[in-house]
């Protein structure tokens, strides 16, 4: 569905993806690993076309999509949903208005359905009766679940999820994992993650890759790429499993 | 250190070369999204209403005490020769091809443009624009599209506020101040005032107000993604605008006459 091949990037003169192979499995949860700056972030944006690789392809749905533009761009675009670091939530727009906007911005459907499909949604991530709130009257959890929601309302076939809980306690990061893998199993979207989680994300992904020096250093099953013998991988491994347990 | 010195104005040409061309590429990248559907009149209407009717009231301060500037100076300047007659039309004309324009849009640039500049910029520093490119909403139609529009049509609209402000200002001060005739003051105006010098005032407040739009919109859309960067780019916006604003206004000043 999602295939990666050869991609490089430099930004600012530094080479951050160095010739990228990823092939991303239908309908799984496949997290990326990799350390602070290596290029993770940068490598989500590439598979939605938000930028282009200097050289390599980027295949989605057995399109080349890393030299599309305008209309085809977005045609491609509305399979996808992201939820980003921050969120990105429409400060302008209340909480009820943001999980619209896709629906507004992109099906013609009568204001009742709208409202009862972004209800639902905020039902399901456990913010209902909170659509009047403005985005900067929300917690970072509460931010996180309402970019969940919009993410979700327009039922897509692939959901990036950005460091979904970078900054959030752990008892909020367990909601939030706990609301992917259950939307996952619900609606079975293939998901792409990019977390620091470790060892959580074990415990949802059902697939793990690592990005390491710009280039995806290994990717098997979750359960597999915790026996890896690859002392690079066990040490980052045991050392976010370590950064984790004092956390 | 003179190689050093050449590569060095090298860098700097070539910088703002490239920034010319990126910055043209987003004009013209707007423009044509902007005849493409969905067609965004709310959008429009929401701009016009913040860069149009929010800088009112600062346009008309700013033109009513110019207006009265140019009575009071007029007044004693055209006495000393025994000509207070033409007060209206040095006053008018004044304000109609140079004053009313130019200050209007620098007003605006002040008011509206920094505060456009500021609000993208955050929007990209906080991925709101990636959020709605990856909903498949094209950033540029859909933020940039209707500040270029309210840009072209609110602009003309508060310097014909602000023309007209003017000239009641003069009047105020020359008339009904300093004692000025007013039937010479208005027939003066009606004489000197001629199709093109309001056609000149009109062209150049919809370049103005292109000129503030596009620059303003241009420097958020592409802000670094800081707290610095953001508030640099605030800065170039302005200083642009300004300096663009006061440029175009000579040459189309030279080309008009």
């Amino acid at each position: 569905m999602i295939k990666l091949v050869g991609v490089e990037k430099t930004l600012g003169g530094q080479p951050v993806l160095r010739g990228v192979d990823l092939d991303i499995p239908a309908g799984k949860l496949t997290t990326i690993i990799g350390g602070s700056g290596g290029g993770k972030s940068v490598l989500l944006k590439h598979v939605i076309g938000l930028m282009q690789p200097d050289r390599g392809e980027v295949w989605v749905d057995g399109i080349e999509i890393s030299r599309l533009k305008g209309r085809a761009l977005n045609d491609v675009r509305k399979k996808f949903a992201m939820l980003f670091q921050g969120a990105a939530l429409f400060d302008s727009l209340t909480v009820f208005e943001n999980v619209a906007f896709p629906l507004r911005e992109k099906l013609r459907l009568a204001e009742t359905e709208v409202a009862r499909r972004v209800e639902e949604k905020l039902e399901q991530v456990g913010l209902s009766g909170m659509g009047h709130k403005f985005p900067a009257e929300l917690s970072g959890g509460m931010k996180k679940r309402v970019g969940l929601a919009r993410a979700l309302v327009m039922e897509p076939e692939i959901i990036l999820f950005d460091e979904p809980t970078t900054g959030l306690d752990p008892l909020m990061a367990n909601t939030i994992h706990d609301l992917i893998v259950g939307m996952h199993r619900t609606f079975g979207f293939t998901a792409v993650m990019v977390s620091h989680e470790i060892p959580e994300i074990f415990l949802i992904s059902d697939w793990v890759a690592m990005l390491k020096d710009g280039k995806i250093a290994a990717m098997a099953p979750s359960a597999d790429f915790q026996k890896t013998t690859d002392p690079a991988i066990r040490e980052f491994i045991s050392v976010g499993s370590m950064a984790s347990l004092k956390s | 250190m003179l190689i050093g010195l050449i590569a060095r104005i090298g860098h700097g040409t070539l910088f703002v070369v490239q920034e010319m061309g990126r910055m043209l590429i987003f004009l013209v990248a707007t423009f044509a999204w902007l005849f493409r559907p969905p067609f965004r009149p709310f959008q429009i209407l929401k701009q016009l209403h913040f860069i149009g009717f929010k800088s009112t009231f600062v346009v008309v301060l700013t033109a009513a005490f110019t207006g009265m500037v140019l009575g009071l100076q007029g007044y004693y300047t055209l006495r000393k020769f025994g000509s207070e007659a033409v007060l209206g039309s040095v006053v008018a004309l004044s304000l109609i091809r140079e004053l009313g324009p130019v200050l209007a849009s620098l007003m605006v640039t002040a008011r509206a443009g920094s505060a456009m500049t500021a609000e993208i910029g955050i929007m990209r520093i906080t991925e709101q624009i990636d959020a709605l490119d990856t909903m498949a909403v094209n950033s540029l139609q859909y933020l940039i599209s209707p500040k270029l529009v309210a840009g072209l049509i609110g602009v003309p609209l508060l310097v014909a506020i602000a023309d007209v402000v003017g000239i009641y200002g003069g009047y105020l001060i020359g008339v009904n101040l300093l004692g000025g005739n007013s039937g010479s003051y208005w027939s003066s105006i009606e004489s000197a005032v001629e199709w093109k010098d309001v056609y000149g005032g009109i062209l150049k407040s919809i370049s103005f107000g292109l000129i503030v739009s596009w620059v303003c919109c241009y420097k958020g859309y592409n802000t670094r993604l800081s707290a610095e960067g953001l508030g640099a780019a605030t800065t170039e916006a302005v200083v642009l605008s300004s300096v663009l604003i006061l440029v175009w206004d000579y040459f189309l000043t030279s080309v008009l006459l």
